[in-house]
């Protein structure tokens, strides 16, 4: 394995079909974001049953039913009716999957659910946060033991927003992970000072000579995202 | 092929696919001949990611590729979920059968609940200060208070209100109870078998703190009813985590994950079982532990027979038909 591949988050998956799925697996981070906005809609919910039913004689009963589905079902439900979405993952662009790519099961949210538990001890999820750093697809131990993974529903797409200075074919021998490394750096540029850009475009500066590196690099991508010379 | 070529060819199959996979992912239902002509352009889509990927093409057409060939599995791989006819089969076949087929797990955990239980009812009655090594004073006084017979309604003991607030409080209490007694068996089953042995602990010596008091006909006349249901249900979901922590410890000759995974995968069918055990038993104490318009023998009756029912259920229900 190159190194490109060992430092990516990306899970390759091999379908029946004979090509690789890549799969973004998200870290605890931006999950515990999500998790952060389920809660509070959850607590939301049960604090509003508590005052609409305050008043009736089943109100304490009813507030308890409530609490116990929030604390245990909301996540299973949203994984199982909304396409492995709560609505904090939603916002996040995060949802549950089965780890062969497909979507998660009953048994297996459950699963994740109730082993939830586990992963909060001792506090504030510690378990989960030293779990999901151990392992290459941030998986908690409900995780683990589900067979699930939290991935990023849309990996954030290259916009080709690149400085439109002409086209230039990327020559023989760029691998797909070396022609995203182009299009980075031609997206980034605007970010990095003219002397640092020449810095990093100097790399490959004998494959494209002669000319300006950082010129051909941006040639190159606005190639890639599929620009032509007779396209303005 | 210049990847320009390729593009020109082949841009329409993928395009549909794409109009495809919008219509599906907004849930709408495709109609029969769609659905054959959607297998079929994602064949050649997964075809061509992997000759785009292979040839170098541009990483941008790979990765429109990719989000393409990733969505279309995710539909085509779809599970349906049925729901009646797998949920009675499970009842009346599937889960007994499994019980049976965990019995191991079931009479370890049988025996750290029940152990105690009976350790602690018997050292009570020889000792009494006994009881106060596991409850409280001052909970042991709220226990004596809530089955004081001179405390005792005739009739209906609660009105109906009453009983579903108490309703509310069985589900959202035992269930996750056992729940917890399920996940903590991830401790190395650990977890479970402290939850066990502790609640038997605590059922034990309050059983035995009542009847040294003298309070035997309001107590045993309110558990007995539910207690099949409850009782069986902890046991059964401090089985499941008992077998989480035993796939950790003794994982054979697979990886400890893997063994976890497959673990709880049987494991979580005991628990959709302890879920079901546990509504019924919520319904029995909220309506019929408390209702006091029937005599104790009555209750005891009944009491005796829910306990046949469910081992009874256990042991022999959706068991094969031997037909030599």
């Amino acid at each position: 394995m190159d190194q490109a591949v060992m430092i990516d988050t990306r899970h390759p998956l091999e379908t029946p079909e004979g090509t690789d799925l890549s799969l973004y697996p998200a870290g605890f981070w931006v999950r515990s974001l999500a998790y952060t906005i389920d809660w509070l809609i959850r607590v939301a919910v049960v604090v509003a049953t508590g005052f609409l039913f305050s008043a009736s004689g089943i109100g304490q009963g009813m507030t308890l039913v409530v609490y116990f589905l929030m604390e245990w079902f909301y996540p299973v439900y949203f994984e199982l009716c909304h396409n492995g979405q709560t609505i904090g993952k939603k916002a996040l662009h995060l949802k549950v999957i089965n780890d062969d790519g497909t979507p998660v099961t009953f048994a297996a949210s459950l699963i994740r659910n109730l082993l939830r538990t586990v992963d909060f001890l001792p506090v504030f999820y510690i378990s989960a946060i030293i779990a999901s750093l151990c392992n290459r697809d941030f998986k908690r131990l409900g995780d683990l033991a589900a067979g699930t993974l939290v991935v990023y529903t849309n990996p954030i797409k290259p916009s080709p927003a690149i400085d439109n200075v002409g086209v230039r074919p990327v020559p023989e021998g760029f691998s797909t992970d070396e022609q995203r490394v182009l299009v980075a750096f031609a997206q980034r540029s605007a970010t990095m000072s003219g002397a640092r850009q020449a810095e990093l475009a100097n790399i490959i500066a004998p494959l494209v000579a002669p000319g300006d590196p950082v010129v051909a690099i941006k040639q190159m991508a606005n190639h890639i995202v599929g620009r032509r010379a007779d396209s303005p | 092929m210049k990847q320009s070529t390729f593009e020109q060819l082949h841009a329409p199959v993928w395009q549909a696919l794409e109009a495809k996979l919008i219509l599906l992912e907004k849930g709408q239902k495709p109609q029969s001949g769609e659905l054959r002509e959607f297998a079929s352009l994602f064949r050649k889509v997964c075809h061509f990611h992997a000759l785009a990927q292979e040839r170098h093409y541009s990483s941008f057409l790979v990765d429109h590729l990719d989000n393409l060939v990733v969505r279309a599995h995710q539909q085509l791989y779809r599970r349906k979920h049925p729901i009646w006819q797998p949920l009675l089969q499970f009842i009346v076949r599937d889960f007994p059968a499994l019980v049976r087929q965990e019995r191991q797990a079931v009479l370890w955990a049988a025996l750290l609940f029940v152990g105690p239980l009976l350790g602690f009812f018997v050292a009570t009655l020889v000792n009494p200060d006994m009881a106060y090594t596991v409850i409280a004073p001052d909970q042991a006084a709220q226990m004596e208070a809530m089955y004081d017979p001179a405390n005792r309604v005739l009739g209906a003991a609660r009105d109906s209100d009453t009983n579903w607030g108490m309703f509310g409080f069985y589900i959202y209490n035992n269930i996750s109870v056992a729940f917890r007694t399920f996940a903590s068996g991830l401790l190395l089953g650990v977890g479970s078998g402290f939850f066990l042995t502790f609640n038997g602990a605590l059922i034990g010596a309050v059983a035995g703190h009542l009847t040294n008091v003298g309070f035997t006909t309001t107590f045993y006349t309110f558990i007995v009813g539910h207690g099949s249901f409850e009782l069986t249900a902890i046991v059964l979901a401090g089985a499941a985590g008992l077998k989480l922590g035993y796939s950790l410890l003794v994982p054979g000759q697979l990886t400890r994950v893997e063994s976890l995974k497959r673990a709880s995968h049987v494991a979580i069918r005991l628990v959709y079982g302890v879920i079901l055990m546990l509504v019924i038993a919520a319904f029995i104490e909220a309506f019929w532990s408390s209702n006091n318009i029937f005599a104790p023998w009555q209750k005891y009756l009944v009491g005796a027979a829910l306990w046949l029912v469910v081992l009874g259920y256990l042991i022999f229900s959706g068991r094969e038909r031997s037909h030599s």
